[in-house]
């Protein structure tokens, strides 16, 4: 045998045992991943109820849209579901967007030098590790109407003449649900532009700093398009996380008072209301939703999967 | 000028010192509440009048917090467990080995982290009460696999890619099989990433919410985020506020600790990672 014929051999009982290594994973992927994504999207073509997964009739679209007796029914028909469409996104927007800024200017503070830098990095992380459940609650009771602490400060200050109901106020309880997932999520994005913001060259910098150019100016100009591809990584994995929100929704508010995100929406339809069947159909829309968001960001952002990891 | 620097000093000072406020206060608030009772709660403060440590007491004698403490610990290990052993093949594979569909195959299963966990809800609630599983503990842990593999695979796969080319090459030219290869090899080198990987899956079973929350019903298999979120008292009025941030300190204490313990390697793993928020 020649030394190519011993390198052949080897690649291939490698590539042998690749496979070997790889399939335990696969195998439990496709059992708790693909196929429960399967049944959710077969479940939403049928009439299944949760007491009885087992009698269903395929009922086709009408989970989704249909004409009966004429008038359009169906999830595409359902005023409430494009509400939770409506604020699901609103929510996204708004704080992916305020923890982007914050996060920027938490990092900015954090990449300077200063005494006991670690300790504060230790600190901002300290949100990030409370389960969302503790964190819903926590702040529950701090935005209480009555004995909040919160309504308290803002009362002494001034700053509001009467108790406000955060929660129960339908026009301030999303904005409540927003600033908990900022106060918990902005550690995350922090750390990764900083993480992205301390790979940068110095040299550029004392360039601009020796021909005086204003600091705010090297930060627009500068730092921020050198960033960019790492900001836009956490940016991207926060809205996805932001759209499919639950925890923070179901417990701070119950999903009640113009809260209810797309996700607690279909959780209600298939637990609460048993209707599987139509749940799914929820489900599976969601699904839809982020995988095209997914799909776009990977194809636009052509993030290198194969070769380079996508950092 | 130096007028002008003392005062960017002070703003500094001043923005730093709003971050941690920012970022520690609702945590320690929390504490605060959990040494008060009865109407001492109601009455505004910024410090404990005294440490009572009555609400800690209650929640494990009335609330049976220990079992769900308990459940929570197992479900966790096990699902740690289970997917550092079948993340550690997955990544050899896919970090070390080139073949063909392995880039569709990293896309995958980065995909499947991106599932909404409501997605495979029904499913796999079919799935869990087929397999005699509903409201039982390895039915968690089952689920909770769905959360933790993908990451785990992401993360150690983009560290074992990393690491120098001629590291097997010397094994295999001496004939070793590659499972050797994977365990003397591989695994020491491994041991760095894996820390704060399997810190992170574990902080992510031990939050999880939604899966525990469907698929158990009774007390005996609730896990600590159920618990809490299901925590109340006598009166449907109101919440037995000291009670509930007792419980939310216990089980946040642990995990802050480890989360300052690893907290440059976790943040070097989210870099990484940058898979799970």
């Amino acid at each position: 045998m020649t030394r190519h014929d011993d390198a052949l051999g080897l690649a291939r009982i490698r590539i042998r045992a690749a496979w070997m290594f790889l399939a335990p994973t696969l195998i439990v992927l496709a059992a708790v991943a693909g196929w429960p994504l399967l049944r959710t999207i077969w479940f939403s073509f049928t009439d299944a109820e949760l007491g009885n997964l087992s009698g269903y009739r395929f009922i086709g679209f009408a989970n989704y849209l249909e004409r009966y007796e004429g008038e359009w029914l169906g999830l595409l028909a359902d005023p409430a579901w494009w509400g939770a469409v409506r604020r699901t996104i609103w929510f996204a927007l708004v704080s992916v967007s305020l923890e982007a800024v914050l996060g920027m200017i938490v990092a900015l503070a954090l990449n300077a030098r200063f005494p006991l830098r670690g300790l504060v990095r230790a600190a901002i992380l300290i949100p990030w590790a409370i389960p969302t459940i503790v964190s819903a609650r926590m702040w529950a009771w701090m935005l209480n109407d009555q004995f909040g602490v919160i309504n308290h400060a803002l009362l002494a200050l001034g700053l509001i003449d009467a108790p406000v109901a955060w929660l129960a106020d339908p026009d301030l309880a999303l904005w409540a649900v927003v600033i908990v997932d900022v106060w918990k999520t902005t550690p995350f994005v922090a750390l990764l532009i900083l993480a992205a913001l301390q790979m940068l060259p110095g040299d550029c910098y004392e360039a601009a700093r020796v021909d005086g150019i204003h600091p705010v100016r090297v930060f627009f100009r500068v730092t921020l398009p050198l960033i960019r591809p790492a900001l836009v990584v956490a940016l991207i994995f926060r809205a996805l996380d932001a759209l499919r929100v639950f925890d923070l929704v179901y417990v701070l508010t119950s999903g009640s008072a113009g809260t209810m995100s797309m996700s607690v929406y279909a959780r209600q339809q298939l637990v609460d209301f048993q209707d599987v069947g139509y749940g799914s159909a929820a489900s599976t829309l969601l699904f839809l939703v982020i995988a095209l968001l997914t799909l776009s960001v990977v194809v636009l952002g052509r993030l290198r999967l194969d070769g380079e990891a996508g950092r | 000028m130096n007028a002008a620097r003392l005062a960017g000093r002070l703003a500094f000072a001043l923005l730093l010192l709003a971050i941690i406020l920012f970022a520690l206060f609702p945590f320690y608030h929390a504490l605060v509440t959990s040494f008060r009772s009865g109407s001492e709660l109601f009455i505004p403060g910024l410090f404990p009048a005294a440490l009572d440590p009555r609400n800690y007491a209650l929640v494990f004698t009335q609330q049976n917090f220990g079992r769900t403490v308990l459940n929570s610990v197992l479900v966790a290990v096990a699902v740690v467990g289970f997917s550092m052993l079948l993340a550690v093949a997955a990544a050899y594979a896919l970090g070390r080995v080139r073949f063909r569909g392995r880039g569709a195959l990293m896309l995958t299963i980065l995909g499947v982290s991106m599932f909404p966990q409501v997605a495979v809800l029904s499913g796999m609630f079919e799935l869990i009460r087929a397999l005699g599983l509903y409201d039982t503990l390895p039915g968690l842990m089952l689920a909770n696999l769905v959360l933790t593999l993908p990451f785990t695979v992401w993360v150690l796969t983009t560290f074992m890619r990393e690491l120098p080319k001629e590291l097997e090459e010397a094994a295999y030219v001496d004939g070793a099989p590659p499972l050797t290869v994977v365990r003397r090899v591989f695994l020491p080198l491994l041991w760095p990433a894996m820390v704060p990987t399997a810190l992170l899956a574990f902080i992510v079973s031990w939050n999880e919410f939604l899966f525990a929350f469907t698929f158990t019903l009774s007390a005996e298999t609730r896990t600590v985020p159920v618990a809490i979120a299901l925590l109340s008292g006598g009166s449907r009025q109101e919440l037995p506020w000291g009670l509930v941030m007792a419980a939310s300190v216990i089980v946040t204490l642990p995990i802050v600790a480890l989360v300052l313990t690893f907290q440059r390697k976790i943040v070097s793993g989210l870099t990484a990672g940058a898979v799970k928020g």
